[in-house]
């Protein structure tokens, strides 16, 4: 994607936002902002404060303390005024099973006020956005999984908000649906909408303008794709060898190497910086009778980067 | 034909229709102990119809099938035994511990008293749990509840397994951990016979079948899928804007498909039909704005996208 407008309108902003469950404190203080046209990616672990936090900007919850803003409007004062301006698409939405495609955007029409003669208009529309023509008359229930996230995300455009949250609009949906997923939503940020979304694919994050690294209620850190893994440059290396199972015994023994994992049938490995690991490993696997094939530096990915940061967090506090 | 006793799962036009909707199609593969098999597909292309018939819960409209050499239509009841289910709703009782629910699981899959104590804890110790053998798993965080399922489905010790999607709706953490946990049950001679939408994942299967509309079209290891049904070289190509790119790039000649890559295009290129400055100057001349083009290995995702297009 290219890169965001840093003079475009801020449709969505939190400051220092905090959500307590009892001793929890499910969101830790996090500042946000989407600008006009911008797609900004909150990923992190399970429980990280993710959908807490897409559940305050919509004002299904109630904040403990703290800011919200949406399209102008604070949260929970103009609560009602902010709705009119949020498309929400829960992790686990309800569709009407027994009721058409073209019946469940008539319905959520209805229930977020659009009138009779706009609410056909803006199907219309939909369908075509959301490439469901062809299914308007078949039962929710009888969609492929991925055409019912499509499904989900037009009843959430039925009112034509500007500011939209995603929570894992993706999740558990095969890899061509995704891209076509992907689609629509570039498509909704060329009508100038503010896309927050959470995913759990890095491949897909690659594609935000900016992504938002969530752990314990907090933005461990946040920046363009790009920048965040110009962060390990360097420090990820393409193992090949056989047998694997003792090059990667081999590899956890050295002090420098941070992390292993499988990688179909090689080893990436995470090393610490201005190591001289990548001169010394293959005498080590050599001694111990493990033919190398390759050992070389990898461009490294989010996910590479969220496991690092993850374990620095954790380590660190 | 006489199975042979190192194949565990062998199925022969394995067929099942819902009214007139054919879920699976004439399905015909086989599977051998210790092997870890990725199942792909398309939302909907008969993956879990398949592996609910394999585990005796659905019973095949046509075809065959035998699973750890009993036959699915005459032996349902007894492949239950033999096997671990875990299903993309896999049903954990909240107000139970971990213990009280690996315990009600020995208990329906009829473990021997005195055996349940020590499985219980070869299985703690295998999926991490030892920590929270007491926690009430409505406390569990999603990583821990999916490890526990796991657990549950291991309980009775089955030298095969299914798993439907195990890790969807995990973050990558507890992602590559649940696939250390397969690994170590592969490397003990459990044969795993796994769903994913994760391509990562299928990567790191020994062989992979891939199904569209309830056929099998491919079944083969990552390898040699990539060989056989990639006709050219992979390039990833930065482009912006993106997916106009892909969609040129899509309709281009000499290209056998596009699609994204994280931030990235990435297309398999016929061989000899562009070089990179070729094709940078022809995306140029469209009004793309050209980064950099690298040859790159070939992932699963194109096997995929290409299958699943026909």
């Amino acid at each position: 994607m290219s890169s965001s407008n840093p003079d475009s309108e801020l449709l969505l902003e939190t400051e220092d936002l905090v959500k307590t469950f009892g001793p929890l404190r499910a969101v830790n203080g996090l500042n946000l902002q989407v600008g006009e046209g911008e797609m900004v990616g909150l990923v992190g672990p399970d429980g990280a404060g993710k959908t807490t936090t897409m559940r305050l900007l919509c004002g299904a919850l109630t904040l403990t303390s703290g800011k919200i803003r949406v399209a102008g409007y604070d949260i929970p004062r103009h609560v009602e005024q902010a709705r009119e301006n949020i498309g929400y698409l829960a992790q686990r939405f309800s569709l009407y099973g027994d009721l058409s495609v073209s019946e469940n955007l008539d319905f959520f029409g209805e229930v977020f006020g659009v009138s009779p003669e706009e609410r056909k208009v803006r199907s219309q529309e939909l369908l075509a956005f959301a490439g469901l023509e062809k299914f308007a008359s078949r039962r929710a229930r009888a969609l492929s999984g991925g055409m019912q996230k499509k499904l989900g995300l037009a009843t959430a455009l039925v009112h034509r908000p500007k500011v939209m949250l995603l929570d894992e609009p993706t999740g558990g949906v095969d890899p061509v649906a995704r891209q076509e997923f992907w689609h629509l939503l570039v498509g909704l940020l060329r009508g100038g909408s503010a896309v927050l979304v959470s995913t759990p694919y890095m491949d897909e994050a690659m594609r935000f303008n900016r992504v938002v690294f969530m752990n314990k209620g907090r933005a461990l850190i946040q920046g363009a794709p790009r920048q965040l893994i110009q962060r390990l440059q360097g420090r990820i290396l393409e193992l090949a060898a056989e047998p694997q199972i003792a090059a990667r015994r081999l590899a956890e023994s050295d002090p420098d190497v941070e992390d292993v994992h499988a990688f179909g049938d090689r080893l990436h490995l995470r090393v610490r910086e201005n190591t001289a690991i990548a001169s010394r490993l293959p005498g080590m696997l050599a001694a111990s009778g493990i033919r190398l094939f390759h050992l070389r530096p990898v461009e490294p990915t989010l996910e590479d980067v969220f496991i690092q940061l993850l374990e620095s967090d954790t380590n660190g506090s | 034909m006489e199975a042979d006793s190192s194949t565990i799962i062998s199925t022969r036009d394995l067929t099942k229709r819902f009214g007139d909707f054919t879920a699976v199609d004439g399905v015909t593969f086989e599977v051998q102990r210790g092997e870890v098999v990725g199942y792909l597909g398309p939302n909907g292309s008969g993956k879990t119809t398949t592996i609910r018939m394999l585990c005796g819960l659905l019973r095949p409209t046509s075809g065959s099938a035998q699973v750890v050499g009993l036959d699915i239509a005459k032996h349902a009841d007894q492949i239950k035994g033999q096997i671990g289910y875990m299903s993309q709703k896999f049903a954990l009782y909240d107000d139970l511990t971990v213990r009280e629910n690996l315990e009600f699981y020995a208990g329906v899959y009829d473990v021997q008293e005195s055996q349940i104590k020590s499985r219980l804890d070869e299985i703690y110790h295998l999926a991490g749990l030892e920590e929270r053998i007491n926690a009430r798993t409505v406390t569990l965080s999603g990583g821990w509840r999916q490890r526990l399922a796991l657990g549950c489905a291991l309980v009775h010790h089955p030298p095969l397994l299914f798993l439907d999607e195990p890790t969807s709706g995990v973050d990558p953490v507890a992602r590559r951990e649940f696939w250390d946990l397969i690994y170590q049950l592969a490397d003990t001679g459990t044969t795993v016979f796994v769903t994913t939408h994760y391509m990562d994942e299928a990567e790191h299967c020994g062989r992979v079948g891939f199904m569209l509309d309830g056929q099998l079209l491919a079944f083969d290891t990552p390898h040699d899928l990539k060989k056989h049904h990639l006709k050219g070289a992979a390039w990833t190509l930065g482009l912006d804007p993106l997916l106009e790119g892909v969609e040129i790039l899509s309709k281009t000649p000499g290209i056998v498909q596009a699609r994204l890559n994280g931030d990235q295009a990435q297309a398999i290129i016929v061989p000899g039909e562009w070089t990179p400055e070729t094709l940078a100057s022809m995306l140029t001349s469209r009004g793309l704005s050209v980064g950099e083009i690298k040859t790159v290995e070939p992932t699963l995702e194109d096997v995929f996208t290409l299958l699943a297009h026909g």
